[in-house]
């Protein structure tokens, strides 16, 4: 990495971590990385609760603050768990993750931190990754009897369902959505480098060549 | 002759069960639209059932639509307490990416002003945490402390609460000379008085000290097992403040000091709070003392925007604005995880771009997701009542909390 000129948070440098990791973990890890400053170390799924745990007692991560879903709906497992782990003790963090698709279970590692019990709920609630292990997997952020999983890259902006007080049931109702306008998405991105549409004026250019 | 107990229809062999209650998600305690599930055991508590999501917006799905830029504001509406702090996470993650140099005026108002924002936001849950337990006076007071501070936002950015006013690459605009000058005069003949004649009355409250001493002692181990962070992890004796361990902008230069609890209980969450407005005000003097002149954005015209006035001259100044203000900027691919110390706690955000103007995932770590997780442990065995004083320790927005 070169020279350094933002001002984010810095913490203990990278320098040997990514190959003490590597030591412990031997072959439950697939790849690692260090980019922009941060390790990314990718594991095997089923070894996931394996790595963080040696992780917790062997290198002093002590604290999970955070478990991150993101989707990649090209990919063969389409989805990615990351782990954020920090240290107090040697003031350093890393990121873990392991890849997963909608049918392959994570396994859970709520008997490593108690805490990741809400973080695996958000993202099983969030993108429909299970699980396997966590004993009170209910959905967390979406209303009670969602259906779907909201973040996933296919889920529509719009959503949907929209809600409203009915006067005549005297309830809150469900209908399918209805905009009076069309939700608007700019493309901002320059039509000369990224344009995945005809330019205007150019739409019988194609039929010369 | 003998006797024979008349049976009474009302006693008899039944089993007493437990009562199960709703607190919230309309309670003025619960600091929002919190909902939990109490089960009570006469009164006291079994198992607390905490359900959150009720104002969820879907924060993370929408900045994934928008361009870095457009996607600052929505960081605002998190913690709405505390604005800038959320905010400061979010810049320092694009400029991390982006490798991006923030002058240094710019890192001085940054923590000038995120500090204001810690007072700020520190005034509302001190002044709530008290009401909560039954005084209302503190809370008045504190209220025109955070008067005073949301005037000062008002003046830099134009907003009372929602600011917009840090940019990745440095602030939105400089602030006037005369509102350093007039922030400088408020800490000493305002901020003081009013801050502890409003502690005066709490500290050594009799009644204050026994909803809040020994109520939801927590061990330094289960802290960290919990993922606490901010005061509830200084409260609990272990000095993790990431303005001090992982410093960011200006902090390294910052002469301040990390109060730690000894018994880890409700009391001491307050009084850590306490103690950090006094060091936000010593942080905020340093800022005003050493603050250098000089602009206060990155001149990297692919980030900041020109000078409004070389616009009017310069076509390159022009097409700059343009574009920044409507494809916005690229970023270099990449995933990054960055967290500063909000008053809450430690606020992250883990942001992965795919070199594209918008956001490819924005993962929001909110602080009170840790803290109120641990609500059942920390609840069990205490009456009714001090849940609402274990909830005002925790410090809980749930703007931040649902996204």
């Amino acid at each position: 990495m070169g020279q350094v000129f933002h001002s984010a948070p810095r913490f203990a440098a990278n320098d040997g971590v990514a190959d003490a990791v590597a030591a412990t973990l031997g072959a439950r890890l697939l790849s690692a990385k260090e980019d922009h400053g941060e390790l990314v170390f990718t594991v095997a799924r089923d070894s996931i609760a394996d790595a963080l745990s040696l992780l917790r007692d062997r290198h002093e991560y002590q604290q999970l603050m955070e478990i991150a879903g993101v989707d990649y709906p090209d990919r063969a497992e389409r989805f990615e768990v990351v782990y954020m782990l920090l240290s107090v003790t040697r003031n350093h963090r890393v990121i873990v993750k392991v890849s997963a698709s909608e049918t392959t279970p994570v396994p859970t590692i709520t008997q490593l931190w108690p805490n990741a019990g809400w973080l695996e709920r958000e993202v099983f609630d969030l993108y429909g990754v299970i699980f396997s292990g966590n004993a009170d997997l209910r959905r967390i952020l979406t209303d009670y009897g969602f259906e779907g999983h909201p973040f996933r890259k296919d889920f529509p902006l719009s959503g949907y369902v929209e809600v409203r007080y009915s006067e005549e049931d005297k309830r809150v109702v469900y209908e399918p959505i209805r905009l009076a306008q069309d939700l608007r998405q700019f493309d901002f991105m320059s039509p000369w480098e990224g344009a995945e549409y005809v330019l205007p004026g150019d739409e019988k250019a194609g039929d010369k060549a | 002759m003998s006797f024979t107990l008349e049976q009474s229809p009302t006693t008899g062999d039944e089993v007493i069960t437990n009562y199960t209650i709703n607190f919230g998600p309309q309670h003025p305690a619960a600091h929002g639209v919190l909902r939990m599930v109490l089960e009570l055991d006469g009164e006291l508590i079994e198992r607390v059932d905490c359900h959150v999501g009720l104002l969820h917006r879907g924060t993370e799905k929408l900045i994934e639509y928008k361009t870095y830029l457009q996607a600052l504001p929505y960081f605002d509406r998190l913690d709405y307490c505390s604005p800038l702090c959320m905010e400061h996470s979010y810049v320092l993650a694009v400029e991390k990416l982006l490798n991006v140099e923030v002058p240094l005026r710019a890192q001085y108002l940054r923590v000038l002003f995120a500090e204001l924002t810690r007072i700020c936001n520190h005034m509302l849950n001190m002044g709530s945490h008290v009401m909560d337990v039954g005084a209302m006076t503190p809370n008045l007071w504190l209220f025109e402390v955070r008067e005073d501070c949301l005037n000062f936002f008002e003046r830099a950015s134009g907003a009372r609460m929602h600011s917009a006013w840090f940019r990745p690459g440095g602030v939105h605009e400089d602030v006037p000379q005369q509102l350093l000058d007039d922030m400088g005069t408020w800490l000493d003949t305002r901020l003081k008085p009013l801050f502890e004649d409003a502690m005066s009355l709490v500290i050594d409250n009799r009644i204050f000290k026994q909803r809040n001493v020994d109520i939801a002692v927590v061990s330094k181990e289960d802290a960290l097992a919990w993922g606490f962070s901010g005061p509830m992890i200084r409260a609990a004796g272990i000095p993790w403040d990431l303005r001090k361990s992982q410093p960011y902008d200006v902090y390294d230069r910052m002469d301040f000091e990390i109060p730690v609890g000894t018994r880890s209980d409700c009391y001491d969450r307050f009084m850590v709070r306490v103690e950090e407005v006094r060091q936000s005000a010593r942080i905020m003097k340093q800022c005003l003392a050493e603050m250098p002149a000089g602009p206060v954005h990155s001149d990297d015209l692919k980030v900041s925007p020109p000078r409004r006035a070389a616009m009017k001259s310069d076509m390159e100044s022009l097409i700059h604005h343009f574009k920044l203000y409507t494809e916005g900027f690229h970023v270099p691919a990449g995933e990054v995880y960055v967290a500063t110390e909000s008053p809450k706690g430690e606020f992250g955000v883990y942001l992965v771009s795919d070199g594209s103007n918008k956001p490819y995932r924005c993962k929001i770590r909110p602080t009170a997701f840790s803290h109120l997780q641990a609500m059942d442990f920390m609840c069990k065995g205490h009456m009714l009542p001090d849940a609402t004083a274990i909830l005002g320790a925790i410090d809980v927005v749930f703007g931040e909390c649902d996204r």
